[in-house]
């Protein structure tokens, strides 16, 4: 769905967190928002999910959403956010039990989300007996149940190793090459957003503005060829020069505590 | 080529390992010193009975029925006492732990009462109450039910509010968030606050009967005192220690299966 952000701003108390974000996302777009801490991107998420009320301005769809689409803003967090007594299958169901869908057809919706993310044979675990890799695929399983209309994504792979980043990425590709959402997608790791995003939008810090709108060409999907590597790295480090600075000063900044 | 020291190993200890023996050991060790100094009479048995005399004096009470009689009465009074005021101090910390408006209520109120010691409290209720049964049932209840009040609100606080987040971010309504988010959460906070309760409980019900019971276990060790049956005293201190940990096992039991999760 086509997602409008239109004159959104937002201040906690007298701290001013994002100014005038103005951004249309088109439909089936996947929108990387990055930026320095404390810039706002995870406020501007929370604001297009409706977890948090803008202090200005208006978040909005074009259209009603598709009418399959159980939850149509769905997260997906950094912390997975999993009930720990729960089995997986079970945390994924909990999306699906208040929607007065049958058992039946419950029970077949989860097991399709979780044979879409590999998680099949985990259905019975618990969150604690699965590394953390898993978890977020119990993460993504929860949010591909409801057929959101909006896939947003607050950090989904920061609390990961390196390897197991590189493992989810790919699923991810592999799901939205399938599964028609909007995406907008809040990472501080520039290699996420050269592979994933369609558009990259650099916030900038405190009050989080737009600095610049980054398109990448080359289609998601044939990011990883060879012939494309000297694109990738060149996006990586017009990234970084844009936010360098402003990173080094969040990052020498005294934690208001 | 100078010659190849190996690197000492210096990370032992510091991790605390089971040793299943030791407790068993220190137990027979600390008995048979004193039933050695009772035998050599070292203790005089007026003032501290040896072991196999108070060992003597309970299976003499288990054969008379005479521990049974006091243990049940006991019983009677602590367990509807004590779910009396789980049932009442859930029901208030659980309100104060979801509502804002319950909490701002209850909370100077209950910090207000807390404090007092509700044994000091049995005198009014015995004026309230009579001196039967219900004084001795309402001073329990009023004993457990303070710290569940406490424990519950304080267990409520203790979910993580990125699982509520969650859980509206995918439209689950106020009703859901509390059935499958904020109880299950707390449940650990409140089973340990049960913990506590329990021995509030014991606690009262020994201190309530020892000012004005004919039966149960504190009214028991009042009396064998008042005619210096000290054998008999120590057995019912004795009962009194198993009963303890038999509820302490049996809460371990409950909270194992409710928290099979963890």
């Amino acid at each position: 769905m086509p997602l409008h952000i239109e004159k959104v701003s937002h201040s906690y108390g007298a701290v001013e967190a994002l100014k005038d974000i103005d951004l249309d996302i088109a439909d089936g777009e996947t929108v990387v928002l990055i930026g320095p801490s404390g810039c706002g991107k995870s406020t501007l998420l929370g604001i297009i999910g409706g977890l948090l009320e803008p202090t200005a301005g208006r978040v909005s769809l074009s259209g009603p959403p598709p009418a399959d689409s159980l939850n149509p803003f769905t997260y997906i967090f950094q912390d997975f956010a999993l009930l720990p007594w729960r089995s997986v299958a079970a945390n994924v169901a909990l999306a699906l039990e208040h929607r007065g869908l049958g058992a039946a057809e419950c029970r077949e919706r989860v097991a399709a989300a979780l044979a879409l993310t590999s998680l099949a044979e985990f259905a019975a675990a618990y969150p604690k007996q699965l590394s953390g890799g898993m978890r977020q695929r119990v993460g993504i399983a929860r949010a591909l149940v409801v057929r959101p209309a909006v896939l947003l994504l607050d950090e989904p792979l920061s609390a990961l190793d390196a390897q197991t980043r590189e493992l989810l990425m790919e699923d991810l590709l592999a799901i939205w090459a399938r599964e028609k959402s909007t995406r907008v997608y809040v990472t501080h790791n520039l290699e996420e957003a050269a592979r994933l995003a369609d558009r990259v939008v650099v916030l900038s810090r405190r009050p989080g503005c737009i600095r610049k709108v980054l398109r990448i060409d080359v289609p998601v999907a044939e990011r990883g060829r060879l012939e494309h590597a000297a694109l990738l790295i060149d996006v990586h480090r017009r990234l970084w020069s844009l936010i360098r600075d402003e990173a080094a000063t969040a990052e020498r900044e005294m934690l208001d505590v | 080529m100078s010659e190849r020291r190996p690197v000492p190993f210096r990370g032992g200890g510091f991790a605390p390992t089971p040793r299943r023996v030791v407790p068993w050991i220190v137990f027979a060790v600390l008995i048979g010193l004193w039933q050695a100094a009772s035998s050599s009479g070292l203790l005089p048995p007026l003032f501290m009975p040896s072991p196999a005399a108070i060992v003597r004096a309970l299976y003499a009470l288990w054969l008379d029925g005479t521990l049974m009689e006091h243990v049940t009465a006991s019983l009677k009074r602590i367990v509807p006492g004590w779910i009396i005021g789980t049932a009442a101090g859930l029901a208030l910390g659980l309100a104060m732990g979801i509502f804002s408006s319950a909490r701002a209520a209850g909370l100077p109120i209950v910090s207000a009462l807390f404090p007092i010691p509700k044994i000091a409290l049995l005198p009014v209720l015995i004026l309230w109450l009579g001196i039967g049964e219900p004084s001795k049932v309402a001073t329990i209840a009023l004993g457990v039910f303070f710290p569940t009040v406490i424990s519950a609100y304080t267990a409520c606080d203790s979910v993580p509010r990125n699982l509520i987040r969650m859980a509206q971010s995918f439209g689950l309504p106020a009703r859901d968030i509390v059935a499958k988010i904020v109880l299950p959460g707390a449940m650990p906070g409140i089973l340990a606050g049960f913990r506590i309760s329990a021995s509030v409980a014991l606690l009262l019900v020994v201190a309530a009967e020892m000012i004005g019971a004919q039966h149960g276990i504190g009214a028991f060790v009042l009396t064998a005192r008042n005619l210096m049956q000290t054998d008999q005293l120590l057995a019912g201190v004795v009962v009194l220690s198993i009963l303890g940990l038999l509820i302490s096992w049996g809460l371990g039991r409950v909270e194992r299966s409710v928290l099979r999760w963890r």
